[in-house]
């Protein structure tokens, strides 16, 4: 299929996607608690995600992201709170009367069937006109660029390929809330950034579908989601847009886990507030960054600041210059990342790649601008 | 490298294969073929020593071997489909309804399969009898002087006793195959709109059939062949192939007749296994490298 032909087919399917109104309803969770024979694995979640907003929920194993996953689809029954989709209390329902879409890691298609078969089966289940469950047959799999396979057996499609007839399975039935629990940690690298960018094109095309996106892989939730959850021992433990949690990230938790960080230990220069900026010292420098959203006791706190936001500060640089060691430098191709240490403390930069790295033992100077450094409490994580 | 330190070549190995077939066959030659080919033999043997197929003739026609092939297959076939119904059954709720000590239960299974199966009829006799334990016992509520329950010596006996002991033959495999089921396959289906009879039907059946034929075929091979149930309830008017080969053999002296029966017998046991063998293919055996 040509591009354009391919466009015409995505335009086609995303208007009558729209046509037949997908969805446009959000999921709430009020104080939702699950247990599994008497441990909490999931502790009064409270959290909202708005109509047509991909909310991704990450965290490390245990953490109880697919648990609040699974409490919305129906597979695990909070011990207290309630699950809303759209303004339905859903808490009560079984899975089949809650009207999502489901696409799991293995893909889970149903291995006797077509491809048509898999795609068709929420909507005879639903004893939906053959009609109708034809077109949508044959528009979810153009949606996802499989109209060509309709007649084989997922056993003869590749990991990828199986994972876009999970998507149009879940798609056909036009679920009120897309649920997507870890979908391309099956899928080789390559295959799962050509994935993500399918996933982002199909949410362009459904703007009112609303996606809930579990994974453990923060680049995923950091390239497709309007905003994150991060999850910790079943609480939830920061939520925010994407890249206000990135820049801004409300603990040590957060921090570490959306992406590297630096995290100096400062200690807060009195009378230092600035507006949104303010004042720190690390050992004999004084620097400025912005200020605490939280109040910081004792006035010790965590400076983080990104590993790409540093730079080799010029001659000349006065402010936020920050005297460092160089310890050891990688190339990593598109990129170098130099391991420095600055007053007893180790710190971390990546750049393009320099033609003259400094080698280690090399002191040098790091800048680094205010509004990229924040300060998150010390004792807090 | 100088040639003449290069490694020696490796000798051949020697052709020994054809060897070691010799071992089990000369076991299947001693233990089975022959012992089969005096069957054959002697079922083409006249009492005076004639090969003749006359006792085909004179066997096959007579009303006692027609009764006992229509009870014989009527009995395996009711046996067998009882056992795949009741096996399916319980191997769903093992698996897929948890309940405590399912795991128990499903261990019970194994244990059913190591019985002697004159042992269940047995029981059934201490159970079911006309003098049995529930008998009694409703005579006695009753005041009935005539055991209420009379199915036991009765076609239907025999039946339910295979049912009770062919239908861990059956779940063993059902219990293994439903046990590779995707979990995550029945939620995505039951997140697309599917109820449990759904699920059953497009989902797990599917997914059991290989299983299920290759336990509904053991069944119904071994329901076929079964003697000692059928010996031991002794049920009035309900003679089997195997009964009747006992029959003519050990009670009549008459061994041409018995040997003809048996060819039948193993000729019918051979005709389904070949069915299972087809049905499989064609449901899919062949994927699950059954065939």
């Amino acid at each position: 299929m040509s591009d354009a032909a391919l466009a015409g087919t995505l335009d086609r399917s995303a208007a009558a996607a729209q046509a037949r109104g997908i969805a446009g309803s959000g999921i709430g969770f009020d104080g939702v608690t699950v247990a599994y024979k008497g441990q909490v694995v999931l502790e009064r979640l409270t959290l909202d995600v708005a109509p047509g907003e991909i909310m991704a929920v990450i965290g490390p194993s245990g953490s109880g992201k697919t648990t609040a996953l699974r409490a919305v689809a129906g597979f695990v029954r909070p011990v207290a709170g309630r699950v809303r989709i759209g303004e339905t209390d859903v808490t009560d329902l079984p899975p089949h009367a809650r009207d999502i879409g489901m696409v799991v890691q293995n893909y889970a298609l149903f291995p006797h069937m077509r491809v048509s078969e898999n795609v068709a089966f929420g909507l005879r289940a639903r004893r939906a006109a053959e009609s109708l469950v034809r077109q949508q047959i044959e528009s979810c799999l153009a949606m996802v660029g499989m109209a060509e396979y309709a007649a084989r057996f997922p056993r003869q499609l590749s990991g990828g390929q199986q994972q876009r007839v999970a998507i149009a399975r879940a798609l056909a039935i036009r679920p009120r809330v897309l649920l997507l629990d870890e979908p391309l940690s099956a899928l080789d690298a390559q295959i799962r950034r050509a994935m993500l960018g399918e996933l982002a094109r199909l949410h362009r095309e459904l703007p009112s579908l609303t996606v809930l996106y579990v994974t453990h892989d923060q680049t995923e939730a950091l390239t497709l989601a309007d905003r994150i959850a991060i999850m910790r021992d079943g609480r939830l433990v920061a939520e925010g847009p994407s890249q206000h949690l990135y820049r801004r990230p409300p603990n040590r938790f957060a921090a570490e886990f959306l992406g590297r960080a630096n995290l100096l230990p400062v200690a807060l220069e009195a009378g230092a507030s600035e507006g949104v900026l303010t004042r720190v010292r690390l050992g004999e420098t004084v620097l400025r960054c912005m200020a605490p959203g939280v109040p910081l006791p004792g006035g010790r706190a965590l400076l983080c600041v990104r590993p790409h936001a540093l730079t080799l500060a010029a001659d000349g640089t006065a402010e936020n210059a920050l005297p460092a060691t160089v310890r050891a430098v990688e190339w990593q191709g598109d990129s170098h990342s130099i391991d420095l240490e600055t007053a007893g403390a180790p710190i971390r930069m990546t750049c393009a790649p320099l033609r003259d790295p400094p080698p280690p033992g090399t002191d040098v100077r790091l800048h680094f601008p205010a509004d990229e450094a924040t300060l998150i409490p010390a004792d807090a994580e | 490298m100088p040639s003449d330190l290069a490694l020696p070549a490796r000798a051949a190995p020697r052709e020994t294969g054809g060897a070691w077939i010799l071992p089990p066959l000369l076991v299947l030659g001693a233990l089975f073929f022959y012992p089969l080919a005096l069957i054959v033999g002697q079922s083409f043997t006249s009492e005076s020593g004639v090969v003749t197929p006359r006792t085909y003739a004179a066997v096959l026609g007579g009303a006692l071997f027609r009764n006992a092939l229509l009870h014989t297959v009527e009995i395996a076939l009711a046996a067998t489909a009882g056992c795949i119904l009741l096996g399916f059954t319980l191997a769903l709720i093992l698996t897929f309804v948890p309940f405590p000590g399912a795991r128990i239960v499903a261990r019970l299974v194994d244990t059913i399969i190591a019985l002697p199966t004159f042992l269940v009829a047995l029981a059934f006799t201490f159970i079911y009898g006309s003098a049995g334990l529930l008998n009694g016992a409703l005579m006695q509520a009753t005041g009935s002087h005539v055991p209420p329950l009379d199915f036991l010596y009765s076609a239907w006996g025999v039946i339910l006793a295979e049912i009770t002991v062919y239908t861990p033959f059956i779940m063993r495999p059902l219990l293994a195959s439903f046990s590779l089921i995707e979990t995550a396959q029945i939620e995505v289906a039951s997140s697309l709109g599917a109820g449990a009879g759904r699920i059953i039907r497009q989902i797990i059946l599917p997914a059991a059939m290989p299983a299920l034929l290759a336990g509904g075929s053991l069944c119904l091979l071994l329901t076929v062949n079964e003697f000692g149930i059928v010996f031991f309830i002794g049920a009035k008017g309900v003679i089997t192939l195997p009964l009747l080969v006992y029959d003519k053999a050990i009670q009549e002296f008459d061994y041409t007749t018995a040997c003809v029966i048996a060819v039948v017998n193993i000729a019918l046991s051979l005709a389904l296994y070949a069915l299972y063998r087809t049905l499989l293919g064609r449901l899919g055996g062949a994927r699950a490298g059954m065939v």
